[in-house]
């Protein structure tokens, strides 16, 4: 069986391996355009003109392409004021940016044979700044004021301390289940899709021989049904991820843009 | 007396063999996040029947706290990945 694992290899793509290169401040780097840069390009390419497609001619009564980008747009619009607030408008390019690239890299991994979001490096860099964000904006926004966050007001004062140490380390621990939720969601997913995928061949091959193999061939015609079922779920596992990314980004900068006051 | 290049060809096996065992072990942790998830979802849903009206605004809610839940086991998940690939 092929192994499952094989599809989130980044390799260059042919002609465009640059090999060793010495760049002023970096240093020596290996550098190549790769499949996973390729994935990533169509994908801003693909969200860009998305966008600009659909609102050049906007109409006030919008039709069928201006209307998903209304409806994408007020969702996320929504939740950002929900959550955040009246702030919220503040944060929300943000938001909307994040959660419409990684839409356009989760589904496009449906279609492409490399998955963006399925690369560790990729998610991580989206943890990072999402985290990054939260605690500058904290810290502009609140000064000292800032640590607030680890000092539960509502515990009994004994247990401050304890359950103040315990959110410290549960907030450091958010860059990387923000990391490691979108990486693990699609890496499992396309994962699962490749073992059904794998078992078709296999049990197919075993029937082809001919004999008792024949007995592969419901299980082939099983895991063929399961991985189009399986397809359906990875679409609405694409898009669930990209909007738990952006709802989870609103709540952890909710926590410092409405620091203090509980609305 | 045993061969030393045996004897670091068993050793070699062995330790493969617990990386493999590990990752299966590890892959146990997702049952945790199947009942979290499958809690959430099914209380959700008996909520919602009883007050229908209010389930919508609820939604946001629903999926933060099924990303939460489901996080623990993506960890070990990602664990048992980590352990396998070294496995093989």
């Amino acid at each position: 069986m092929a192994d499952p694992l094989h599809q989130f290899q980044v390799t260059p793509l042919p002609g465009l391996d640059f090999g060793e290169v010495t760049l002023p401040v970096v240093g020596t780097v290996h550098l190549a355009f790769t499949n996973s840069h390729l994935a990533m390009t169509i994908a801003f390419l693909l969200v860009i003109g998305f966008f600009q497609l659909v609102t050049s001619g906007a109409k006030v009564v919008p039709g069928r392409g201006q209307a998903v980008g209304e409806t994408l747009f007020g969702m996320i619009d929504g939740i950002a004021d929900s959550i955040i607030g009246h702030d919220g408008k503040k944060y929300f390019p943000f938001v909307f940016t994040v959660f419409t690239f990684i839409l356009a890299m989760n589904l496009l991994g449906l279609f492409l044979s490399f998955t963006a979001t399925s690369q560790l490096a990729v998610t991580a860099t989206f943890g990072v700044i999402t985290f990054l964000l939260v605690v500058i904006i904290g810290i502009k926004k609140n000064g000292l004021k800032f640590l607030a966050l680890f000092w539960p007001t509502g515990a009994p004062l004994v247990m401050r301390p304890v359950v103040g140490l315990i959110e410290f380390f549960s907030f450091l621990l958010r860059p990387l289940t923000l990391t490691l939720r979108l990486f693990g969601n699609m890496m499992g997913g396309h994962v699962a899709l490749k073992v059904f995928a794998g078992f078709v061949v296999s049990l197919g091959a075993m029937a082809a021989a001919g004999g008792w193999g024949y007995l592969g061939l419901p299980g082939a015609a099983l895991s063929l049904s399961l991985v189009t079922a399986l397809t359906a779920l990875e679409f609405l596992v694409a898009f669930l991820q990209a909007f738990v990314f952006a709802v989870l980004t609103c709540v952890y900068l909710n926590d410092v843009v409405n620091l203090g006051d509980h609305h | 007396m045993v061969d030393p290049q045996i004897a670091a060809a068993n050793a070699a096996a062995i330790v493969s063999a617990g990386n493999a065992i590990g990752a299966g072990l590890a892959m146990t942790g997702m049952i945790g996040a199947g009942i979290g998830v499958g809690n959430i979802f099914g209380n959700f849903l008996s909520g919602a029947l009883r007050n229908p009206s209010a389930a919508g605004s609820q939604i946001g809610n629903l999926f933060v706290g099924a990303a939460l839940a489901e996080a623990l086991g993506i960890l070990s998940f990602v664990i048992g990945i980590l352990l396998w690939t070294s496995a093989s």
